[in-house]
């Protein structure tokens, strides 16, 4: 009841703001005023819908956070927590993942496997970004520089000294982690806002510099002919090299999520995370605070690095539109609404991010509506992202039994 | 008994304020010292400078680490000096919230510890020995604090006096000759504070470590210490054993005012 009356004070307040909107039209022309009373109905049924449906949403939240503790206490995970810790489950999930993998490319045109490889190269901007953003907590608006010096140095690197792709690929993501090196040494001592706005600046200026140096970069008209990524001088087709294409973007993911992992169950992973914690605290334990925030910028320039030496040689053209503002957003969407620190959970979100407006052409006029939407709507029922960071168990039983033992 | 940490007139000016006035200290081997003195009266502000938080304006600070050579450490960062063996824990609580608390003591070992990222991405034999034994060790210290039943459990909810000992776990992680206290006791309650009493002088016995602790609670302080030094306003105003310390007059103004004189 309390929220049926709460629901109509906020739809009788809409009719109010909209009033002058939406019910009154003065016609110039006729020298009369016009009023559209039924707008007014309309507007009054929507926002008293809408309230009504929010709020029975807000208080279902409510309920389940108190329902999921149980006599103990403790949480009862949930079927998505219960399926990234049981192995047998998650097990069975990876492989069928990886065979819809496989099959994939035979399946379906070269048109979606096309829009496939961008999805993925997004997965490794935002697993890279990941490490960053997520796990040390450093705030990156300008990640797309990284990618866009990664894509650049492969298109000079091919098209003025015929460097092959993969002597490249390793190059573009150390050139990448240099340049995130060089981001970093700067903004060390910077936190939050202050940070945000020094590395929003960066890939403002990344792509001022693409654009501008003429001589260079080749300017807006972009880098050209790029060799695709060859297989020991193999003849491909068009559509060969796409499937080819593909596959080594799967073997890049695997390759990044076995990597990503590894580092964060590791001590410099902890390092990272302790950082994002609490900086002072952090430092008192003994760890390098400028070493450690270096090295995270470092190793997510690197994967950005990467997936631009793999995104020149798959387009075999790149501009500096490529790399502008909203892809920086798009990635570190992808990681918020993932997940923090959660590696399935920003796979989920890049493939949906950017295979969705693919699929969905149709609504391409509300995509950025949808976009912020979503996002908002995020924000308020899941914070924590899709899938919240599942944190490693150490195995201790060992250590308890002999604990017993001695006693 | 060999002296470990030598402080000659510190001196840390805020601007134009100066906070704590040319203070001397020693702690050697073996013993509990603890520095007490009136809210405000720069003992923070002094552990501050010694961990390396704030660059004293003037003094020496000097650790004598066993079996190693002397160094000065005034304006090294906060990092290098727990690298040499100095460890701290915090006035308000600075867990690693959303870490877990073998977790925690954990990042305590990161300094005693070699992997690079190399070694990380490949987890070799090294790396997996160095990953067991930091892990091992850390549960020992869980163990020592009493708080191995809850190992798994996120730091931030762990109730207050859990959180303070977790703290110390975490310092001790660091594997330190000398650990910095700075009000172990705050906010606990008699029980919690006859505990940790008992948690202090086990560490110290136990652990071959000497400890400097900044507190309020003054029974804990008189029970444990075996020297005080009292700081007001930035000054040091008397230094001896509990028993000098309590009947010194100057200690007894500074705490209780001028009326107690007249």
């Amino acid at each position: 009841m309390q929220s049926f009356k709460k629901s109509v004070f906020v739809a009788l307040w809409f009719m109010f703001l909209t009033f002058p909107l939406l019910v009154v039209r003065v016609n110039t022309l006729k020298g009369e005023v016009e009023w559209r009373w039924m707008n007014m109905l309309w507007v009054g049924i929507v926002f008293f819908i809408l309230s009504y449906v929010w709020r029975a949403a807000l208080e279902r939240k409510g309920q389940k956070k108190a329902n999921n503790l149980d006599e103990d206490g403790e949480e009862i995970l949930g079927f998505r927590q219960r399926l990234f810790q049981d192995p047998v489950i998650y097990r069975k999930v990876i492989a069928a993942v990886l065979i819809a993998a496989v099959i994939f490319p035979f399946v379906f045109s070269s048109y979606q496997i096309n829009i496939m490889v961008l999805a993925l190269i997004f997965v490794v901007l935002g697993l890279g970004l990941n490490i960053t953003v997520g796990l040390a907590g450093l705030l990156d608006l300008g990640y797309v520089a990284f990618f866009g010096i990664g894509a650049y140095s492969y298109a000079l690197l091919n098209t003025l000294y015929g460097w092959n792709f993969w002597f490249c690929l390793p190059i573009g993501g150390l050139v990448g982690a240099l340049f995130g090196v060089l981001l970093g040494f700067p903004i060390l001592r910077l936190r939050g806002d202050y940070l945000a706005i020094v590395t929003l600046g960066f890939g403002s200026i990344a792509k001022i510099v693409f654009e501008n140096w003429d001589g260079l970069f080749k300017g807006a008209s972009g880098i050209a002919n790029i060799e695709r990524p060859g297989f020991f001088g193999l003849e491909m087709s068009l559509e060969q090299s796409t499937i080819y294409t593909y596959f080594l973007m799967v073997l890049m993911v695997i390759f990044t999520v076995f990597v990503v992992n590894r580092l964060k169950d590791s001590r410099i992973g902890r390092a990272w995370m302790a950082l994002r914690e609490d900086e002072i605290a952090c430092v008192a334990m003994g760890i390098d605070m400028a070493r450690t925030k270096l090295s995270a910028y470092a190793f997510g320039a690197f994967w950005a690095g990467l997936a631009g030496v793999i995104f020149s040689a798959r387009n075999t053209y790149i501009n500096p539109n490529s790399f502008t503002f909203m892809e920086s957003a798009i990635v570190l969407s992808i990681v918020v609404l993932g997940g923090m620190g959660s590696i399935i959970g920003v796979i989920i979100a890049a493939l949906a991010l950017i295979l969705m407006p693919e699929y969905l052409r149709a609504f391409a006029d509300y995509r950025m509506l949808a976009f912020g939407g979503i996002m908002v709507l995020m924000m308020i029922f899941r914070p924590q992202g899709l899938i919240s960071d599942v944190r490693r168990k150490y195995d201790l039983s060992a250590l308890q039994k002999k604990k017993e033992a001695k006693t | 008994m060999s002296v470990l940490l030598e402080v000659k007139g510190l001196t840390m000016d805020f601007g134009g304020l100066r906070a704590v006035d040319s203070v001397g200290l020693e702690v050697r081997q073996g013993e509990i010292v603890a520095l007490i003195g009136p809210n405000g009266a720069g003992k923070t502000t002094f552990f501050n400078c010694v961990t390396g938080i704030y660059t004293p304006t003037g003094g020496d600070v000097l650790v004598h680490p066993p079996g190693k050579k002397t160094r000065r450490i005034n304006g090294l960062k906060p990092n290098v000096i727990t690298t040499t063996g100095m460890a701290r824990t915090f006035q308000n609580i600075r867990l690693f919230p959303n870490m877990t608390v073998l977790e925690n003591v954990m990042i305590g070992r990161h300094c005693r510890t070699t992997t690079n990222i190399i070694g990380a991405v490949l987890r070799g034999k090294r790396t997996r020995a160095q990953e067991r034994e930091t892990i091992e060790k850390s549960y020992r210290l869980l163990e020592k604090v009493g708080l191995a039943e809850l190992a798994g459990e996120f730091a931030n909810n762990l109730p207050y006096g859990a959180q303070r000992r977790l703290e110390i776990a975490r310092a001790m992680a660091t594997d330190p000759f000398l650990l910095l206290l700075d009000e172990p006791a705050a906010g606990m309650n008699p029980q919690e504070t006859h505990e940790l009493d008992a948690l202090i002088v086990r560490i110290r016995n136990e652990g071959n470590m000497s400890i400097l602790l900044i507190e309020h609670d003054m029974k804990l302080v008189m029970n444990i210490s075996d020297r005080i030094y009292v700081m007001e306003y930035g000054k040091e105003i008397a230094k001896g054993t509990p028993q000098e310390i309590r009947n010194n007059p100057k200690v007894i103004e500074a705490y209780l005012g001028e009326e107690v004189h007249a």
